[in-house]
């Protein structure tokens, strides 16, 4: 038989969504889009099931005293809504659906270096977030996400083992898809795709990827530690028996707080994507951009203390981790000023995922000026562990993180279903995530100031009103969030095709078909130019 | 309009300002609000501006800046970094006064446990969920857990400190408004995390005269006197007291000391040494004695290991002797 000519197989390839369409071909795929839809669809159920736990609390908080659940309930759902989320919501969103269906289109790759590590991957994430519903099923804990000793480790009537176990398992998850991205980054870029022209996604999931493969191997054996103590009554941070509780928070939060870069850095790539597309023009300041990225990954990892200033660490650990923690959200303000200086004198359309990015922009810079707040020694003795912190995370992993990962699902929509959305109800949807997120956490900020502790479920009266404003709110968010669950299902199926490059774009990713074939290209594209390479206006 | 004033004046209102680290804090916090409010309103109405005049499709000229994007990168990476700096300062300005507690204050012994504050005077009186101060009387709060890690946090005087078990940790305010504020425990410590609450009644020197007088539970004589029958009830004096002085390190004129470790450490004996030597002994192998004091961990409770260590420092003057 003669090879067909590159052209025929193209016509001839169907997309990665054709071909075979049995459950066994989408459970056995190594095509990084399929394993990309795989991640798509199980964290959007994890997403649920955190998010119908938030509901419950809200629900609790609008009134003062216990009235929906017991405080035993109600710590249980504390626990469940952030190890999901954070775990199995946040950590994979942008790196694990948008990471795996992009980032070998945007450097030209016919996938990622080890397509078959990247299909474990997902089996086990799959596998620890079993583990860890069925610690759930069978009892819940409640420890809080934060598994602080000796409680966890010894008073706590939780099946924390089972839990610390499917977090354990899913951490493996990260560090291999972490890996592979890194190798695909270093070794499959397309001729003439050097390091200075990549887009900013590709920087960020890169920068990532290093976190996450430096950083995760610590929380597996923080993991452990509490299991050798709380089976086998090793005495590391319990007190009574030798150990020392402050030691499992330096240890927790040399991941965790790495782990807050894992959620937001992603969501910076989708950002320089997304607005340099819609502004039609270059990022302002690339390189600046790029280092900032690299910069924040880094000086990332020396600033956990800042979540003990109050724990009785020493006063002048506090002092430099306070510092180091300004430090830190230097190169996190020059990107918004950044971001802001790419629309000036652009042509600017104010289409879905450009909305989201402004509302990221707003919640990312108020959630990052509230983080200041925290940073400042004496401001955080009074505001630690109080809804001010709640409020603070929430506008960067929510406000930043989720409308980030919202925007690049609508932007990439097109590529990754082959379809277009409904703009309108889009739009509309956009800004009701905003306004309701906005209601149900702006008020939590002044809950904070005023004194009312983070996991209370009962609480004095004077926080009643600004409690019940934010339940409201949370209403609205819910409403938000559900609708790009309906009519993306819908767009799936019916909306209308979208074409190669509906926004125009300049991304190799736009280069190929929508939905793109089996791995990818028709040829290796050959990359001539930086990116961003919008004509001048 | 009014209804929004009269709001925020009312969230004003619930947050007191009754301590003299409290203004201090809120100065802060101002400045902090000043500058991230500025910069707030600066980004969104450039933001909006430029959507509106950048606009696809609209007459606004789009030649390229003249001045160097280096400049303008620069420029804002050092007024960033100053504006950064300058808060820094100031924040950890206060935080080091916080820490640094005033010496020779009053003192309040607080044990954590779930989930309740166990409250000791110096003179004997005992309450549960409740301290009374003497306004302008700066006191210092002695915090330990018997269980898991609590947090001492009184909102109006802007104080937090964790509570944690195994530790000795200390905090201060001085009370300017009296009044009666809520403690919260900020730390989660379980099922009835959110009932720990407790208050701190400020109350004016007249008023805790009268207190001072009325009958409270009684946590058995002061703090010194209960420190000395645990020191009876344990046998301390059988090796720190003997007439030889080979068995054990005498503890007279301990407090405050500096201690040479048999490895040639040197330590200050403060709360924290004297509990940790008690409960965790063969750790400290003191310099020219052999090490045969057992672990009184979990013999000696947390308060009466407080108790303990207020005896030894009423007697940091005076060699020990035996009292009646």
């Amino acid at each position: 038989m003669n090879p067909a000519t590159p052209a025929e197989r193209q016509d001839a390839a169907p997309s990665y969504l054709g071909g075979e369409t049995t459950v066994a071909s989408w459970l056995g795929t190594l095509d990084h889009k399929r394993i990309a839809l795989l991640y798509l669809f199980t964290i959007t159920a994890f997403f649920v099931v955190g998010a119908v736990a938030a509901a419950l609390m809200r629900w609790q908080l609008a009134v003062p005293t216990a009235d929906l659940v017991t405080s035993d309930t109600y710590n249980r759902l504390f626990t469940l809504h952030g190890v999901v989320m954070v775990w199995f919501f946040l950590i994979p969103s942008i790196p694990a659906v948008l990471g795996n269906f992009i980032l070998p289109l945007a450097i030209g790759a016919r996938d990622v270096a080890f397509p078959r590590l990247n299909l474990a991957s997902w089996y086990i994430f799959v596998a620890g977030g079993l583990v860890t519903l069925y610690a759930i099923v069978v009892g819940g804990v409640d420890t809080g996400w934060t598994f602080y000793t000796p409680y966890s480790s010894t008073y706590s009537n939780g099946h924390v083992m089972v839990m610390a176990a499917g977090i354990f398992v899913a951490g493996f998850s990260s560090i291999a898809t972490g890996l592979n991205f890194i190798v695909t980054v270093h070794k499959l870029r397309a001729p003439g795709l050097t390091w200075f022209r990549l887009p900013l996604f590709v920087w960020a999931i890169y920068a990532t990827s290093i976190i996450m493969v430096l950083a995760t191997p610590v929380l597996a054996i923080t993991l452990l530690l509490m299991g050798l103590e709380r089976v086998l009554g090793v005495g590391i941070f319990d007190p009574r028996i030798g150990g020392d509780p402050l030691l499992f928070q330096h240890l927790f939060w040399f991941y965790s707080h790495p782990a807050v870069y894992i959620m937001i850095l992603p969501g910076m790539g989708v950002v320089s994507e997304i607005i340099t597309c819609f502004s039609r023009k270059r990022i302002f300041g690339y390189p600046v951009m790029a280092v900032s990225i690299l910069s924040i990954a880094g000086l990332g990892f020396l600033v956990w203390g800042h979540h003990m200033f109050v724990s009785s660490q020493s006063v002048y650990a506090g002092v430099v981790f306070s510092f180091l923690s300004f430090m830190v959200s230097v190169p996190s303000a020059i990107k918004v000023f950044n971001w802001i200086a790419t629309m000036y004198r652009g042509s600017i359309t104010l289409s879905t995922p450009l909305l989201y990015v402004l509302g990221f922009l707003a919640l990312f810079t108020i959630g990052g000026l509230t983080g200041v707040f925290l940073a400042t020694l004496a401001v955080d003795v009074h505001l630690h562990d109080t809804y001010f912190v709640i409020a603070h995370f929430h506008y960067i992993m929510v406000g930043g993180g989720v409308m980030a990962y919202l925007g690049g699902v609508h932007y990439w929509w097109p590529k990754i279903s082959g379809r277009m959305f409904p703009e309108g109800i889009a739009a509309f949807a956009a800004v009701t995530i905003f306004v309701g997120f906005n209601l149900t956490f702006f008020p939590q900020y002044l809950l904070g100031y005023l004194g009312m502790p983070r996991r209370y479920m009962t609480y004095p009266a004077e926080f009643h009103t600004l409690n019940v404003i934010s339940t409201l709110g949370a209403l609205v968010l819910a409403v938000g969030y559900v609708l790009p669950l309906v009519y993306l299902t819908w767009s799936f199926f019916r909306g209308a095709p979208a074409g190669p490059n509906p926004w125009g774009a300049t991304g190799l990713e736009w280069q190929t078909s929508s939905p793109p074939p089996e791995e990818n290209f028709r040829e290796t594209p050959v990359v001539t130019g930086p990116p961003y390479d919008y004509p001048p206006l | 309009m009014s209804r929004f004033l009269a709001f925020s004046g009312a969230i004003s209102g619930w947050l007191p300002t009754a301590s003299s680290m409290a203004p201090r804090v809120d100065r802060v916090l101002r400045d902090l609000l000043a500058a991230g409010s500025a910069v707030v309103v600066v980004l969104t109405v450039l933001t909006l501006v430029i959507l509106v005049r950048y606009r696809r499709g609209s007459a606004a000229s789009r030649a390229p800046s003249r001045i160097a994007t280096w400049k303008i990168e620069a420029s804002w990476i050092t007024g960033t970094a100053i504006v950064f700096l300058y808060l820094f300062f100031e924040g950890a300005g206060v935080y080091v006064d916080m820490e640094r507690i005033p010496p020779g204050l009053p003192e309040i012994t607080v044990v954590g446990r779930q989930w309740m504050w166990d409250v000791r005077y110096a003179d004997g009186r005992r309450e549960f969920n409740t301290l009374h101060v003497r306004l302008n009387t700066p006191v210092r709060v002695v915090l330990s857990s018997e269980d898991v890690i609590h947090s001492f946090f009184v909102p109006a005087f802007r104080v937090k400190q964790d509570v944690v078990p195994g530790k000795i940790v200390s905090t201060w305010f001085n009370p300017t408004r009296t009044g009666t504020y809520t403690l919260f425990c900020a730390q989660y410590c379980g099922t009835a995390h959110a009932q720990m609450l407790g208050s701190v009644v400020v109350l004016s020197p007249g008023d805790y005269a009268t207190w001072a007088r009325g009958g409270l539970l009684s946590a058995g004589g002061t703090a010194e006197a209960r420190g000395h029958a645990v020191y009876r009830r344990f046998g301390c004096a059988e090796c720190h007291e003997d007439p030889q002085g080979r068995r054990a390190p005498p503890l007279g004129g301990l407090y405050g000391s500096l201690v040479t470790l048999a490895d040639g450490e040197q330590l200050r004996a403060d709360d924290q040494y004297l509990h940790d030597a008690i409960l965790l002994s063969p750790r400290y192998r003191v310099s020219g004695y052999a090490l045969t004091m057992p672990s009184y961990d979990g013999i000696i409770g947390p308060s009466d290991a407080l108790d303990l260590i207020a005896y030894l420092k009423a007697s940091a003057t005076a060699p020990l002797a035996v009292q009646p």
